[in-house]
């Protein structure tokens, strides 16, 4: 039988697009309408079948692979959870509930992504909208460090460089665009301007254009190879426009610099304010990464590398971030909740999960996965199964279960294991 | 002759496509092991467009396939995945995250390593 299920979102990245269209013969999905080409693979490439967990490579019962699992758990001294941000905010719960039992450092896939934005935020502040505001009211656009038309395929239709919107009917022909960039890219070239600055200047030029704001002139004429000339002119549209948004993304939160960099620009957009109306968003790769911070910050206090070692929460990146933890050989078992360290860690962080005893939950397979003491083969939150989701402006969004499979939910092996170590 | 360049590391949308496909397909093995490096650099270097070229960090070495891209001179571009991840180190600088973007990086044409018979 045919199903066709409309307004789904997709859970890939940080937009959630939820004007897809998918149709399923059963269990196998024949179509996805309006999904990216990021996207689409999420639901075309999915294998509906049911698995059962493994333990040592071994097919197992639930009820063993559980029990494996709360061992494991038991015995260790500093277990790590990790990852969180391609699973639903209800699992997210149970991960933050598992950490708090167990004693754990739980951190999420933001410590190796917007981490930096978020420190940013706690020092200075992130004045920040909606992306429904920006569609209908930005005039002028700003993307820095951050490339949409190769991680965030429709962000420029949906929401910002071409929507049209309530005071934007003409979509592009009503905004102005700037690219900040250390190089060319797809979205630099769909930019009315294009700074680019040399690698590692970011701050530098983000402090001029402060000290433009304020009217001050600085002694050089060109500062992180950028023109003054081109930076007042930026300046001069910042002060002068209806509705400035700003959107960052990873290449101020990687470089040298990181928060310091983030922090820059939420002060510059903060004080913009008293010359226009200017928000600043966090371009957030992994669908659900903005719900992970979410749900650490309202459980916890904090939005990532959090332990729970000494019974109360401690916040502290550098430390209980699971990069850090890992090359450090802090931990001594790990639960990998739907990402795969294994191949975005840096290889020395990556290798330390193949010699510690690691318990995996994801819908497919991975590089984690291949090498999990325990490996649970769970559904994937807006296709087999239903949850929230927060969009990368804080947006819950809910996501649906397109396909029945059977398969088991993040949410319900999280609370078996939090049930078997009790 | 190598030299030391400049190293970035990001999504592309073929990097995203590929992981769909799982990490041990051919598509993501295409798409995340090349690296997008200035012309110029390129010529001096003497690395081929579609040649490879040997990129090395303290943390390790890997080849990939050189593409000429629109990168300024001394930069390197690397889809993000498991090859360009034994370039980086795991110092965060007390952040958490490691350094993905400017990390230094000794760039030479793959048949130099093999060296002079």
């Amino acid at each position: 039988m045919t199903t066709v299920v409309e307004h789904v979102a997709c859970p890939f990245c940080g937009c959630l697009c939820d004007d897809l269209t998918v149709e399923a013969e059963g269990t196998e999905i024949r179509k996805v309408r309006l999904a990216c080409s990021s996207g689409r693979g999420i639901f075309m490439d999915y294998d509906p079948r049911p698995r059962r967990p493994l333990v040592d490579g071994r097919e197992v019962e639930w009820d063993e692979a559980v029990a494996e699992a709360a061992k494991i758990l038991s015995a260790a001294d500093s277990p790590l959870i990790y990852g969180l941000s391609s699973s639903a905010s209800e699992a997210q719960r149970k991960a933050v509930a598992l950490a708090d039992r167990i004693g754990a450092v739980i951190d999420s896939t933001s410590s190796v992504c917007h981490g930096p934005a978020g420190l940013a935020m706690q020092a200075v502040g992130e004045p920040t909208c909606t992306l429904g505001e920006v569609r209908d009211r930005a005039d002028l656009l700003v993307f820095w460090g951050c490339n949409p038309d190769a991680s965030h395929l429709r962000h420029f239709p949906r929401f910002s460089l071409t929507a049209k919107g309530a005071l934007t009917p003409n979509g592009r022909a009503d905004r102005t665009v700037y690219v900040v960039d250390v190089r060319p890219t797809g979205s630099s070239k769909k930019a009315d301007h294009f700074l680019q600055v040399d690698v590692g200047s970011d701050f530098e030029v983000l402090t001029t254009l402060r000290l433009l704001v304020r009217g001050l002139e600085p002694s050089v004429d060109t500062v992180g190879g950028v023109p003054v000339t081109q930076l007042k002119e930026l300046v001069e549209r910042m002060k002068s426009c209806r509705y400035g948004v700003a959107f960052m993304g990873m290449g101020l939160t990687m470089a040298s610099a990181r928060q310091l960099n983030v922090a820059e620009l939420f002060t510059l957009v903060a004080e913009l304010n008293e010359f226009a109306k200017f928000s600043v968003i966090p371009m957030r790769g992994h669908g659900n990464v903005t719900g992970a911070d979410q749900v650490l910050t309202w459980t916890s206090g904090y939005p990532f590398a959090v332990s729970f070692a000494r019974g109360y929460p401690q916040f502290s990146p550098g430390e209980f971030s699971a990069v850090d933890m890992l090359a450090r050989r802090a931990a001594d078992a790990a639960v990998i909740l739907a990402s795969d360290p294994g191949a975005h860690f840096p290889a020395a962080a990556a290798a330390q999960l193949e010699r510690i005893p690691t318990i995996v939950l994801d819908h497919g397979p991975s590089v984690v996965a291949s090498h999990a003491r325990v490996l649970f083969p769970t559904a994937a939150y807006g296709v087999d199964a239903a949850g929230t989701a927060y969009r990368m402006d804080n947006v819950p969004i809910p996501l649906k279960r397109v396909i029945s499979t059977g398969r088991v939910s993040d949410e319900e092996i999280l609370d078996r294991i939090i049930e078997a170590v009790a | 002759m190598g030299e030391r360049l400049t190293l970035i590391t990001g999504r592309t949308r073929k990097q995203a496509v590929g992981m769909h496909k799982g990490k041990d397909s051919p598509e993501y093995r295409e798409a995340t092991a090349l690296v997008e490096m200035n012309p110029e650099d390129m010529a001096r270097l003497n690395i081929e467009d579609g040649g490879q070229a040997l990129l090395r960090t303290a943390e390790g070495e890997v080849e990939l396939t050189a593409h000429a891209g629109s990168l300024p001179a001394g930069l390197v571009f690397v889809p993000m995945g498991t090859l360009v991840n034994k370039l980086i180190g795991t110092e965060t600088l007390g952040t958490g995250m490691p350094s993905f973007k400017g990390q230094k990086v000794d760039v030479a044409p793959v048949a130099e390593r093999e060296g002079p018979s």
